[in-house]
């Protein structure tokens, strides 16, 4: 009884209304791009590892010979470590006063004969200032430990036996932004349908715009149909940008299945179905917007989407357990990240069932005309 | 009751094709323009249309590529109208065309309206601007809470209805007296200045004339005058709201009884 000819040309009188519509376009392709660009840029950027630590290398000399200087030496170890950025200070200041006056807590002391005590064999004692409330103090201290060990060693040509090879769970080595794709995928699949649909049924309803169009042979579910049908293709199109934008600028990882197929269109399809609840149970527009965003803001933050709910207390685990997003982008990290296709099959599932009880109630309260 | 020879609670969505609706207000997708919109009704009842014909018959072919939400409220209702004439409907049914237009505006829809009608549209129009429904139907039928109190032509409903011709005469109450001692007209004076007389024929007027004219006192304008379908409107409906005097003051705020406490 769905007729394919009028779907289509609902779907083709929407479409170009929405892309005549810069803002429903910016929220829709360009934001979520945006949040990856800013997202990706804070947490995994080439810089990730520079912590500017003020050195004061009080071993001036002299030296017999410039092997000799192993202070020298030993700030290149270190600002070549990769994690850190040695910006050296002059010995004549005083050097507590300098990193208050440079708003930093990090930073280390060579002291005097350090090369000549070090080629004698004397017990050296370097001064790392830090702060313990702050994770950079901690990476600062630790590489510095790492690197006196190393001189340790090296000063009675020892060799380490214990050596470690860094990897993640992944075969292939995982960067934040690898996260946060299937994270902003599923915001985008969240935002988009849910804040249109909430809009456009409560509008609608309210100049009885719905009515109007009871009085042509569109049917109500010709009409249902085309709005899922246009943001199941403006999740594929937001999808894709994303996932372009990731592998180009910030080099994720990302695996492209047919698994990812049922989450994007499935997702789209539940949070249509959801707005459109919303906008038709409540009264007029305005409420229909409040309504719509209490719905909405929780699910965005607490499933997943900006960080794994991994680090969230047990109580909004349990919270996050109950909105759909968190399955999707459960499923989504599933396919994308883990290639744990036994998880994704499982939020394939539960997804189906949530989309399908929604679709219906969704299909069953709208009225066409009251 | 049959519309069309279909009954509208069995073939509700059969006869939907066969007619053409307006409803009041008229509203669109904003980011649409006419001409998109008569393609998208097109396409829904699945006939072929020139949307440029159509858009000239309504006289909105040049707005044809303005988007709805920057149309005024004439060229809206001018494309309501567009749309409703997309499936080639028998029967049309226009809600208050003109509600909240101004007269230019009005005029123009009218213009439409007319040229529909005599294309030999048949149009249902429901208005409560009486001199719309006096300037363009064939027919009208005065409804009041649902009951029709009064149909037929415009003359028809106001002779019937409508207190006949009167003669109207600017003078004093004196004047109203000497007439009403001197002929054996029925003559109403209004507590002012203006004297009413009821003319049963034409050649009434001279006798009254004539006795004015003899009375000597002074007398101003004369005119005369018959009920416009306004005034019926108002008596009809104020007189059925009298018989069911209960009911119509929940209703309506303007019973004359509550006015006049309020004065």
């Amino acid at each position: 009884m769905l007729s394919a000819k009028r779907t289509i040309s609902d779907l083709r009188v929407f479409s170009r209304g929405y892309l005549r519509n810069k803002f429903g376009l910016f929220f829709g392709l360009i934001f979520p791009v945006i949040l990856i660009l800013i997202f990706g840029a804070i947490f995994s950027g080439n810089s990730s590892g520079t912590i500017t630590v003020y050195v004061q290398n009080q071993d001036t000399g002299p030296f017999p010979a410039p092997s000799m200087d192993v202070a020298t030496s030993f700030i290149d170890a270190f600002n070549h470590t990769g994690t850190v950025n040695v910006q050296l200070v002059s010995p004549s200041e005083n050097f507590s006063r300098y990193l208050a006056d440079h708003s930093s807590s990090d930073g280390i002391i060579i002291p005097k004969n350090f090369s000549a005590d070090y080629l004698e064999g004397i017990p050296i004692n370097l001064t790392v200032y830090g702060n313990p409330s702050a994770s950079s103090s901690a990476i600062v201290s630790g590489t510095v430990i790492g690197l006196a060990n190393e001189f340790n060693l090296r000063r009675f040509n020892g060799t380490a036996i214990i050596g470690l090879t860094q990897t993640t769970v992944n075969t292939e080595q995982t960067k934040y932004v690898d996260f946060l794709i299937p994270g902003l995928v599923g915001f985008s699949i969240l935002v988009s349908p849910m804040f249109s649909l909430v809009n456009i049924s409560s509008e609608y309803k309210k100049t009885k715009l719905f009515k109007q169009l009871s009085l042509t042979p569109l049917t109500k579910m010709e009409w249902l149909a085309s709005k899922v049908l246009f943001y199941i293709v403006l999740s594929a199109v937001s999808f894709l940008l994303m996932v372009a934008v990731g592998v180009f600028a910030f080099g994720a990882h990302v695996t492209l299945t047919v698994w990812l197929i049922p989450f994007l269109i499935l997702g789209p399809m539940l949070f249509a179905s959801l707005g459109m609840l919303v906008g038709t149970v409540t009264k007029n527009p305005e409420t229909a917007g409040v309504v719509g965003n209490i719905v909405t803001f929780p699910m965005m933050f607490l499933s997943g989407t900006f960080f794994p709910i991994s680090i969230m207390p047990q109580y909004l685990q349990s919270i996050a357990h109950v909105l759909p997003l968190y399955y999707i982008i459960e499923g989504l990290n599933a396919v994308m990240v883990y290639a744990n296709y036994a998880q994704a099959l499982l939020d394939i599932a539960v997804v189906t069932v949530i989309t399908v009880v929604l679709f219906v109630a969704a299909a069953k309260v709208f009225k066409w005309r009251e | 009751m049959k519309v069309l020879g279909l009954d509208p609670w069995e073939n509700g969505y059969e006869l939907h094709k066969k007619i053409g609706v307006i409803p009041q207000e008229f509203t669109f997708f904003e980011k649409a323009t006419p001409r998109e919109a008569i393609k998208y009704y097109a396409d829904l009842f699945g006939v072929r249309v020139d949307p440029d014909e159509i858009l000239k018959e309504v006289l909105l072919d040049d707005s044809a590529g303005v988007l709805f939400e920057n149309l005024s409220g004439g060229q809206k209702q001018k494309m309501g109208l567009a749309l409703s004439l997309v499936n080639s409907p028998e029967l049309l049914f226009l809600d208050e065309p003109t509600t909240g237009l101004d007269p230019n505006a009005r005029r123009a829809i009218w213009e439409v309206i007319r040229g529909l009608r005599s294309k030999g549209k048949t149009i249902i129009l429901t208005t409560h601007y009486l001199d719309e429904a006096q300037q363009l139907s064939d027919r009208v039928a005065i409804m009041n809470h649902g009951h029709i109190v009064a149909m037929g032509t415009s003359d028809e409903i106001i002779a019937e209805h409508g207190s006949g011709e009167r003669l109207e005469i600017h003078g004093t109450e004196k004047l109203a007296d000497y007439i009403k001692a001197n002929t054996e007209l029925k003559v109403d004076f209004d507590g002012k200045d203006l004297i009413s007389i009821k003319l049963n024929q034409k050649i009434d007027a001279l006798a009254a004339l004539a006795a004015a004219e003899q009375s000597g006192l002074d007398w101003g304008e004369i005119h005369t005058r018959r009920d416009s379908l306004d005034d019926v409107f108002v008596k009809l409906v104020s007189g059925v709201m009298d018989e069911h005097g209960e009911i119509k003051t929940k209703h309506n705020g303007r019973n004359p009884r509550n006015q006049g406490g309020s004065r």
